[in-house]
């Protein structure tokens, strides 16, 4: 079972219970997918707490990439949603850091990847577009839905265009939530596969350590995709959420 | 293609192991049912994980977003805040010392300028100075020298003129030595006669 476990591409997606916590019939343990989140955000605000501690003028290493991602974000959020946007950066900075922290501390062998698990990518998408839509009501009233309503359109092709709008608009949770969790997945489930191949093979003698070199190397280029997938779905995730709350505060096209 | 054939292999224990869960309900919390049902179906989606989740990652994401929110990013922002204004406000000091070098260049230029005019006055006047001394004493010196012509002249005049006096005694003197020579006596008053009307 155990050496079955060790091939298997899944294995790695288990959730075990750490401490077993039952509230209402509800199962809210604390397993190894909280224990990572829990990871996450310590080592993310650690990151930010430490690295800003100094408050130097000129600013060390550690300091000058904490204040590069604030000032990235802040400028991704202000570029697509202008000025008033300003008010999500929390949420858009938070958002960023923790998927960004989360994945590359999936990378880890061993470790859990919290966004391999689709529930959480799609807990963050409903956020944000609950966000978007309070928001957007909120600040605009009726006037949100002309989000739905391009100007410029023909009276004839109106309802085509509005009916596709908001097609459009209901699978966004969808899609901001799939892209993520998918990429995740698919990827880690790539790594394993080849790095099985790796154990399997050598278990067959010297010929199949000759022939485990290939998917070695497959693996060691695959780690370093991993690493650009997990900056890059975060960022993604990021400046579709400042794009989502652009439409929150600016609904007209 | 090894997701499809995991997945279809676990679909039959699946149920056995739901099976497992519901029998096993008296002893809810226990490890070993709730494992099997997980090895059931592939796990992120699982719903019987999903109320954990969601659970924890709203606790977890929601105090990592009140730490950024009331910690981190104030202390980024005010980091970032303070850097501008210390930049803007050395760019505002050089300036201003900017401003005082051209002040100070052009005060000394202002000063090279007059300082330059001044000697030249100084050199000018100067100069006219020494040229009027010089001439004074140049003057002087002529005048002397003038006089000392006149006294000349005058001295001369007078040893001419008692020069030309003796002239007649040597004249006589001489005529007479003459006169004796050829003679053998002389007559002084027919000779000192005969000088004088000669000399006229």
């Amino acid at each position: 079972m155990a050496a079955a476990d060790k091939v298997d591409p899944i294995h790695q997606f288990h959730i075990n219970k750490i401490i077993p916590i039952d509230f209402g019939g509800y199962d809210l343990s604390f397993t190894n997918s909280s224990l990572f989140m829990v990871a996450t955000v310590v080592v993310a605000s650690l990151f930010l707490y430490l690295a800003t501690s100094g408050r130097h003028l000129i600013p060390s290493r550690w300091q000058s990439s904490a204040e590069m991602t604030y000032e990235f974000v802040g400028s991704m959020l202000k570029d697509s949603a202008g000025s008033h946007g300003m008010r999500f950066f929390p949420l858009v900075f938070s958002l960023f850091m923790f998927i960004l922290t989360a994945n590359l501390l999936g990378l880890f062998p061993y470790f859990f990847t919290i966004t391999s698990h689709i529930i959480v990518t799609f807990a963050l998408a409903i956020l944000v577009i609950g966000i978007v839509v309070f928001y957007g009501l909120a600040k605009h009233g009726f006037g949100f839905f002309k989000l739905f309503v391009p100007s410029g359109v023909p009276m004839l092709l109106l309802p085509l265009v509005v009916a596709i709008e908001v097609v459009s608009f209901l699978s966004r949770p969808v899609s901001l939530s799939v892209r993520l969790f998918a990429n995740m997945l698919a990827g880690h489930i790539t790594l394993k596969v080849f790095a099985g191949f790796v154990v399997s093979l050598s278990a067959l003698g010297a010929v199949g350590i000759a022939g485990a070199i290939l998917p070695l190397i497959m693996a060691v280029a695959l780690t370093a995709l991993e690493l650009l997938v997990a900056a890059l779905q975060a960022y993604v995730f990021a400046i579709l959420t400042c794009m989502y709350l652009n439409d929150a505060l600016h609904p007209g096209h | 293609m090894f997701v499809t054939p995991a997945y279809g292999q676990e679909t039959a224990p699946a149920v056995e192991g739901s099976d497992a869960h519901a029998t096993s309900g008296a002893q809810a919390g226990t490890e070993v049912p709730h494992e099997a049902a997980h090895e059931g179906t592939f796990p992120p989606f699982d719903p019987a994980t999903f109320a954990s989740q969601i659970f924890w990652l709203a606790i977890t994401f929601g105090l990592f977003y009140l730490f950024l929110k009331r910690v981190v990013m104030p202390r980024l922002a005010g980091i970032l805040d303070t850097r501008s204004s210390r930049i803007a406000q050395d760019l505002d000091q050089a300036a201003r010392l900017k401003g005082e070098a051209d002040a100070a260049v052009a005060a000394y230029e202002q000063e090279l300028a007059e300082a330059k005019a001044g000697a030249n006055a100084i050199g000018q006047q100067a100069r006219d100075a020494a040229k009027a001394e010089a001439e004074t004493a140049r003057k002087k010196v002529e005048a002397n020298l003038e006089k000392k012509l006149a006294e000349a002249e005058a001295h001369i005049a007078s040893i001419k003129s008692s020069a030309m006096k003796d002239v007649g005694g040597i004249a006589e003197s001489t005529a007479t030595a003459i006169v004796e020579q050829l003679v053998g006596k002389a007559d002084k008053a027919g000779v000192a006669a005969a000088v004088k009307s000669i000399a006229g």
